[in-house]
């Protein structure tokens, strides 16, 4: 595994055959492996070890990358002539700013501990080393509560350490380490399934076996679904569904999304968009966060508040994009303009985007038995899938619910229904939330892990209903 | 690279394992793109690793390293027995490869220009051309324009004695147009969505494109966008453009016949398939003038399915999926074939890279074009009433893969056999074997297109591939059109 001597080294190297004045390497680390499980059966089982260096020039308003997981003095020599030769053909763009510095990606450490605010860990021993007879008993013990209800079940339980680090020819040099555990499990019944993932950089915070029970419990209570006429409904999300839904707006929350004209927040920062109860930051060093505190150029990762009470306050930065939007007829009408932190690998042309979120629930928290509780007729819905923006300034989303709908009656659950498709505005979902829960750090697979609630939302639009 | 391999067979050999394979795998990219006339994203990769693959007490092990040093080859060499035997403890049917011949051969996608040797300045040049085009129509936002150049390399070697060694060329490029006009955003592609055509082909792919002469009309649509009327919603005829049509294509027939997925392999993820079993060669899976393939042979086309030999030694086939209207045939692999009663496996198991396992995935799946001649413009002049859209713009499928709903960037009002007025927010929905039986015309050889999807997902840890999707226009009758937009939503 990659630690920050040897990131130094292979730099020194590399910037031998460098003829330019900049240089920048990006290094990404990784052992993981996952084993995956369907019809009771592990079937597919694998591990994967592998180094990148990813090395940027820069000169005279030019820029390229080039990227190899060769590290010989031979590769690197060709990865760096390769990023000149990309380099030294473009127009130079006057806009282009020299490498970050080291006192850009200075830790923040103190500041924050003078704050209260302490640092995670985000790398475990017991999660790195976990073996494949070790995942192998776990997935074993979920198949066991499979037989034990009369179903099949296909998940997976995978386990990594990876590491990161960046170093630049000014002097600039960042690293990070982390490890992650993941659990995934659906249980199928002849007409229903149920699911439930989680993950981790602790392994012991994992519960494979709970999961395993609550998947199970939901596959037995949705089979023979009925079938329920299109409409709008109040519906309960649970986090995952909550994640894959509003996953979809945060690209837009970057400065170069409004300069591009391509955020659905264009002409909308400083408005209340959302109802009163939304409030959501972007927070790296939240305990149930992961990830670097640094981002691709190796600026320091800040707090962002991005919504307060439903109005739109602030966006995201990258260093470039936060001295173009300065000199745009756009500063002055989008909150407080600075580098953030959020910035991706140079070049690209996405800029940046806020990729640890956490939402806060001012307006108090209710359990999903709660939100059941006091729903009279409406939707519990587990889990969405193939969700695609429809309409990209309205937010509206379409997709299909899946492993889990249920209809609520009289505040409760009554029986599994057949799955929807919705066509919903995140715009107008956020302005109709009824209730929330406490915040989780909830995985789905549509978009990037959060930390979000349950949300029981008023007048869910389901436009079609499938035939399972 | 025979002598990395056997370090890692005679290790498995060695170590218990029934049968092992080895992937080692050069793959090497350009990926350049420019946005409102300056360089945007400008970079080359390159990947070099191996990939063991074992059959231990009946159950898989996968292992795979960058490192090619001996000692690092035979260490992940015996991982991945060591994974198997671990697979091997939770198991119900042990695993069962239907067999295959032994092969020795060298294969490489046919191409007239090898793409990389085209200069950068070359390739920089005329991205910023067709950005230079876009921005000169008044009312284009943003102009992006993006080329893909790729050479994958893989020497595959088994214990059963196969030695394949393939090197695939890809060239893609396209560009986009979009329009921010009060509360509305609206987007032109060419010549398709996700980037823009991909085939395995040379840098002559580039030529045939046309991207500069097309970026002004395309430029001009997005703009035009906002003044035009919104797609009708209600139940009508609609002709799809062969891009879309293609796309069709991959989410309501490509995956659904995918024989893991149908098996239950991918119920965690990418989900199962409404075509189970008792399906094959019952189901009337459109009308009779639906026939489509999975073909992944050379005479098929330059598409991003085209290979010799699947990433587990199978040699290129062609599959009927559909015969005139009836579901003839699913896409499998040796391990899947003896569930449909099949003795070879129909070869479609690909593989990202040398870090992931072959899966069961598409090839190019195709439509046949017509077999009476039809133009585009009979096509539309024998229709009295309906719409004709292109450029798919979102999409969506359940995971059974019944209940589909597209949209796509552009419109177009089909009134008494003639085009009228564009329409923008068009988008249609439907149940995937209601549709296809919907189909009453398609076009001739002469409008038929292999385009390549380059962003197939599927599998965990996800793998990314491409597949070809060859297609004509086609006509569908009584389709519900509108929804997505609909002002109730």
């Amino acid at each position: 595994m990659l630690d920050q001597t040897k990131a130094g080294a292979i730099f020194e190297r590399a910037k031998k055959f460098c003829s330019v004045p900049e240089l920048e390497i990006i290094f990404y680390s990784n052992n993981s492996a996952l084993t995956r499980f369907a019809n009771n059966t592990i079937h597919q089982n694998v591990s994967e070890s592998n180094e990148i260096a990813s090395i940027r020039v820069a000169f005279d308003g030019k820029t390229a990358r080039a990227t190899t997981n060769r590290f010989d003095d031979e590769s690197l020599k060709r990865a760096v002539q390769s990023a000149e030769n990309i380099a030294k053909v473009q127009e130079p763009d006057s806009e282009r700013l020299p490498l970050a510095t080291a006192q850009e990606t200075e830790d923040d450490k103190q500041a924050e501990t003078a704050k209260g605010n302490s640092r995670p860990t985000r790398c475990f021993e017991q999660t790195a080393s976990i073996t494949p007879a070790e995942r192998a008993d776990a997935v074993g013990e979920i198949v066991a509560i499979a037989k034990k209800h009369s179903l099949t079940t296909a998940g997976i339980y995978s386990s990594s350490g990876s590491a990161e680090a960046i170093v630049n020819s000014n002097g600039l040099s960042a690293f990070h380490r982390q490890t992650s555990a993941e659990v995934s499990i659906t249980m199928l019944a002849e007409s229903s399934s149920g699911w439930q993932k989680a993950n981790s950089p602790d392994v012991n915070n994992l519960d494979p076996a709970r999961l395993a029970e609550i998947a199970a419990q939901k596959a037995r209570d949705s089979q023979s679904p009925l079938e329920l006429a299109p409409g709008k409904y109040t519906v309960v999300l649970e986090p995952a569904a909550v994640l894959d839904l509003v996953g979809f707006m945060f690209w837009d929350f970057g400065g170069l999304a409004i300069l591009d004209q391509r955020s659905f927040l264009n002409n909308r920062i400083g408005t209340k968009l959302f109802g009163e109860n939304v409030t959501i930051m972007d927070d790296v060093h939240h305990p149930l966060q992961s990830g670097a505190p640094f981002d691709g150029e190796g600026a320091r990762r800040q707090r962002v508040s991005l919504v307060e009470n439903g109005v739109i306050k602030n966006l995201v930065y990258a260093r470039g994009t936060a001295a173009k939007m300065l000199k745009s007829e756009h500063a002055g009408k989008v909150g407080a303009v600075a580098p953030t932190g959020h910035g991706f690998p140079l070049p690209n042309e996405i800029g940046e985007a806020p990729m640890n979120i956490v939402f806060l629930t001012p307006g108090g928290e209710h359990t999903v038995d709660e939100m059941i509780a006091g729903t009279e007729r409406g939707v519990l819905i587990t889990r969405l899938w193939y969700i695609r923006e429809v309409d990209p300034y309205e937010k509206m989303l379409t997709g299909m619910t899946r492993d889990g709908t249920f209809l609520i009656e009289g505040g409760k659950v009554k029986q599994g229904i057949r799955n929807f498709r919705f066509n919903q505005s995140l715009i107008a979902l956020l302005s109709n939330v009824a209730a929330m829960g406490q915040a989780v750090r909830a995985s789905g697979e549509e978009a990037f892990d959060m930390v979000v609630p349950a949300m029981k939302v008023r007048d869910f639009n389901f436009t079609e209903v499938t035939r399972f | 690279m025979k002598h990395i391999a056997d370090w890692a067979l005679n290790t498995a050999n060695q170590r218990g394992a029934g049968y092992a394979d080895v992937r080692i795998v050069d793959d090497r990219h350009r990926a350049l793109a420019t946005k409102n006339g300056k360089v945007g994203h400008a970079g080359s990769s390159e990947s070099l690793g191996i990939g063991v693959r074992v059959l231990v007490d009946d159950s898989w092990g996968f292992a795979s390293t960058d490192d090619l040093s001996r000692e690092s080859v035979e260490r992940t060499a015996a991982q991945a027995v060591e994974i198997a035997r671990a697979s091997s403890t939770v198991k119900e049917e042990p695993v069962r490869l239907a067999p295959e011949p032994a092969v020795k051969i060298e294969w490489s996608t046919p191409y007239k220009i090898d793409p990389f040797t085209t200069s950068i300045e070359q390739n920089l040049d005329l991205l910023i051309s067709i950005d230079r085009e876009l921005l000169a129509v008044k009312g284009v936002t943003l102009a992006e324009s993006n080329l893909h150049l790729g050479r994958y390399e893989q020497w595959f070697f088994s214990t059963e004695g196969s030695e394949i060694h393939q090197t695939k060329m890809i060239t893609g490029a396209g560009f986009a147009a979009y329009s921010f006009q009060g509360t509305e955003i609206q987007k032109r592609s060419y010549p398709n969505s996700f980037g823009g055509q991909y085939q395995t082909k040379g840098y002559e792919l580039i030529d045939e494109l046309q991207l500069v002469e097309n970026a002004r009309r395309i430029g001009e649509q997005a703009v035009a966008l906002h003044s035009a009327p919104q797609c009708p919603q209600g139940v009508m005829s609609l002709v799809l453009d062969s891009s879309q049509l293609g796309l069709q294509i991959h989410e309501s027939i490509g995956h659904p016949i995918e024989l893991d997925r149908v098996l239950g392999m991918e119920a965690n993820f990418a989900g199962t398939s409404f075509l189970t079993l008792d399906k094959l060669r019952t189901l009337r899976y459109g009308s009779d003038i639906v026939n489509v393939v999975a073909d992944a042979t050379e005479a098929h086309g330059p598409g991003l399915g085209t290979f010799a030999f699947d990433d587990e030694g199978v040699a290129a086939q062609c599959t009927p999926i559909i015969t005139n209207g009836l579901f003839t045939g699913y896409i499998s692999s040796r391990e899947t074939a003896h569930t449909i009663g099949e003795n070879r496996s129909n070869g479609t198991m690909r593989a990202e890279g040398w870090n992931r396992i072959p899966l069961v995935r598409m090839t190019n799946i195709s439509i046949l074009p017509g077999e009476k001649p039809l133009t585009f413009d009979q096509l539309i002049a024998g229709t009295d009433d309906g719409i004709f859209v292109q450029t798919n713009r979102s999409w969506s499928i359940d995971d059974k893969r019944y209940n589909f709903q597209f949209g796509c960037e552009i419109g177009w009002e089909i009134k008494g056999g003639k085009l009228g007025r564009m329409l923008k927010n068009p988008s249609y929905s439907g149940i995937t074997t209601e549709f296809w039986n919907s189909m009453d015309a398609i076009c001739s050889r002469d409008q038929w297109t292999l385009w390549g999807t380059p962003n197939c997902g599927k599998g965990q840890p996800m793998q990314t591939m491409g597949t070809g999707h060859g297609a004509s226009p086609a006509r569908f009758r009584d389709v519900k059109i509108g929804t997505a937009y609909a002002k109730s939503n």
